[in-house]
C-alpha cells in the first residue's frame, strides 16, 4: 500500500502498487484477502476507484464499525504495508471506451466507487459520448469525491448532479430527499449544488 | 501466505455452517443484473423444455395446486453473505422432472428478464432443488425473484435464478448469464468455487 487518503470521517481510499497487475476495465472489483498470524483469512471485495490508466489500483473502503475488514483497512493499514488483491473480477459490470454510450449512472456511498473508475477512464481515453452521473449522500461533506466530481463535472459532456438526503446548505440549489421515480423524472440538468 | 500486519479477524461462530470466506448476515442483499420484472399471473407459467418427448407447461394455477414443501435451508451468495435457516415453500424439481421424462444431463433456467443461469440435472434431483413460490411464509416478493424462483442452495445464490419461468433440458452443457461473465460454471460454496479458475 502506497498511500492513503481520508474521504469522509468514515470513507479512505487507499492506494496500491501491484507489480504486474493485468490492468482492469473501469467497473471491475477486487477481492482482498486478510490472514491472521494464526493462519486464519477472510476476503472481501471492493470495487477498484482508479481508471485503467491511473499509475496506482485505488480502493475507498467504507468503514462499518461493527465490519470485520473494513476497520481494518481504514484503520489499520498503514503506507509501506502488504495487502493481499485478487482480480481484477467482473465483467458485467464493466465499461470502457469501446463500448461507447451514453452512460446514465446512478450510485449512493460507496457505490460512486467504479463510476469514479469510470469518468476518469472517460477522460483519460477522450471518449465522447455524454455521462450523467447521479449521486445521493447524507450531506455534502459525506460525499466522497467531492472536489474530483466538481473538476469532472466541468467537462461539458459529464453531468454531476447531487441529492442530499439528510442536510443541505442552505443555498443547496441540488436535489434533496433519496432518488426515487419522481426524482428521477425531474433530472434534467447536472446542478452541484451552491 | 503473507500474513497481514495487525490484522486478528473474527472467526466463524459456526464453520460447520458457513463456508469459507463467507460472512453471516440477518439482512436479505438484493443484487441482481436488470431490472425487477413484473408478470401478470395469469400468463406466467412454467415450462420444462428441450431434450424431452413433449414441452410440459404449468400455469400460475396449476403450479399453486402441485404439491408443496416447507424449506428451511442456508443460503450463501458469491458477494460473501451467508444467510442461515431461510424458509421456503415451493414444489421439489424431483416433482416437476418426473413430468418430463429425458436423457439430458444439463438444464439451463430460463428467467423473465432474459437471466440465464446452468445447473447439471443431477443437482436439481434427490430433494436438493425447488421451484418456490413462498419466502418466510409469505408470497415471494418480485425483488427475491417472485411470483417463482428456482432454490438450489447447495450451490452459490446466483444459480437460485429469480424470476424463473422453465428449464431447457440439454445433452450439453451451456453456460448462463453470470457463468459467461467469469463467474464458476459449477459454484460449490464450500469448495469457494466463486470465479472461472476456482
Ligand atoms: C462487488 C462488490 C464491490 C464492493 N465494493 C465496495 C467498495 O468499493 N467500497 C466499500 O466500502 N465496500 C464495498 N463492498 C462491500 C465490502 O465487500 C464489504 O461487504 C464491506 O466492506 C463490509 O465488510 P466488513 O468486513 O467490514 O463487515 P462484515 O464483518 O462483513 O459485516 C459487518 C456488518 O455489516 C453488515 N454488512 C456487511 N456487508 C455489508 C454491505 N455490503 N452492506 C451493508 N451491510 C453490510 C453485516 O451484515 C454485518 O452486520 C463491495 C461488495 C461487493 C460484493
Amino acid at each position: 500500500m502506497v498511500s492513503k487518503t481520508v474521504e469522509t470521517p468514515r470513507v479512505t481510499t487507499i492506494a496500491v502498487a501491484i507489480q504486474d497487475w493485468p490492468g482492469h476495465r473501469a467497473g471491475q472489483h477486487v477481492d482482498v484477502r486478510l490472514t491472521a498470524p494464526d493462519g486464519y483469512q477472510t476476503e472481501r471485495s471492493y470495487s477498484i476507484g482508479s481508471a485503467p490508466e491511473d499509475a496506482y489500483v485505488s480502493l475507498t473502503v467504507e468503514r462499518l464499525d461493527d465490519g470485520e475488514v473494513s476497520p481494518y483497512l481504514v484503520d489499520e493499514l498503514r503506507p509501506g504495508d502488504e495487502i493481499e488483491l485478487r482480480g481484477p473480477v467482473g465483467g458485467y459490470f464493466a465499461w470502457d471506451n469501446e463500448l461507447g454510450g451514453p452512460l446514465f449512472l446512478v450510485a449512493g456511498g460507496s457505490g460512486l466507487v467504479p463510476f469514479r473508475s469510470m469518468l476518469r477512464h472517460h477522460r483519460a481515453s477522450g471518449s465522447r459520448v455524454p455521462v450523467r452521473l447521479l449521486c445521493s449522500a447524507r450531506s455534502l461533506e459525506l460525499l466522497i469525491y467531492r472536489e474530483e466530481l466538481i473538476k469532472l463535472a466541468a467537462d461539458d459532456l459529464v453531468d454531476v448532479s447531487v441529492t442530499l438526503t439528510r442536510e443541505a446548505p442552505d443555498d443547496w440549489r441540488g436535489y434533496r430527499g433519496r432518488i426515487d421515480p419522481a426524482l428521477l423524472a425531474g433530472c434534467r440538468h447536472g446542478c452541484f449544488g451552491a | 501466505m503473507a500474513v497481514s500486519r495487525g490484522f486478528v479477524g473474527r472467526r466463524p461462530t459456526d464453520s460447520a455452517r458457513v463456508p469459507p470466506g463467507q460472512y453471516v448476515t440477518r439482512d436479505f442483499p438484493v443484487l441482481s443484473a436488470g431490472p425487477t420484472p413484473y408478470t401478470p399471473l395469469d400468463t406466467w407459467d412454467f415450462t420444462v423444455r428441450g431434450l424431452v418427448n413433449r414441452p410440459v407447461s404449468w400455469s400460475w394455477q396449476a403450479f399453486r395446486a402441485l404439491p408443496h414443501e416447507n424449506i428451511t435451508v442456508d443460503i450463501h451468495c458469491v458477494t460473501k453473505w451467508t444467510k442461515l435457516d431461510t424458509t421456503w415453500s415451493g414444489v421439489s424439481l424431483d416433482t416437476l422432472l418426473d413430468a418430463a421424462p429425458t436423457q439430458a444431463s444439463h438444464a439451463l433456467a430460463f428467467c423473465d428478464g432474459g437471466y440465464t443461469t446452468n445447473v447439471p440435472l443431477a443437482d436439481l434431483r434427490g430433494g436438493k432443488a425447488w421451484v418456490v413460490d413462498e419466502y418466510d411464509g409469505q408470497p415471494l416478493d418480485p425483488e427475491h425473484g417472485g411470483p417463482a424462483r428456482l432454490l438450489v442452495p447447495h450451490l452459490y445464490f446466483w444459480k437460485s435464478a429469480k424470476w424463473i419461468r422453465g428449464l431447457e433440458l440439454r445433452q450439453a452443457d451451456q453456460p448462463g448469464f453470470w457463468e459467461m461473465f467469469g463467474y464458476h460454471n459449477y459454484g460449490d460454496p464450500w469448495k469457494e468455487q466463486r470465479y472461472q479458475g476456482d
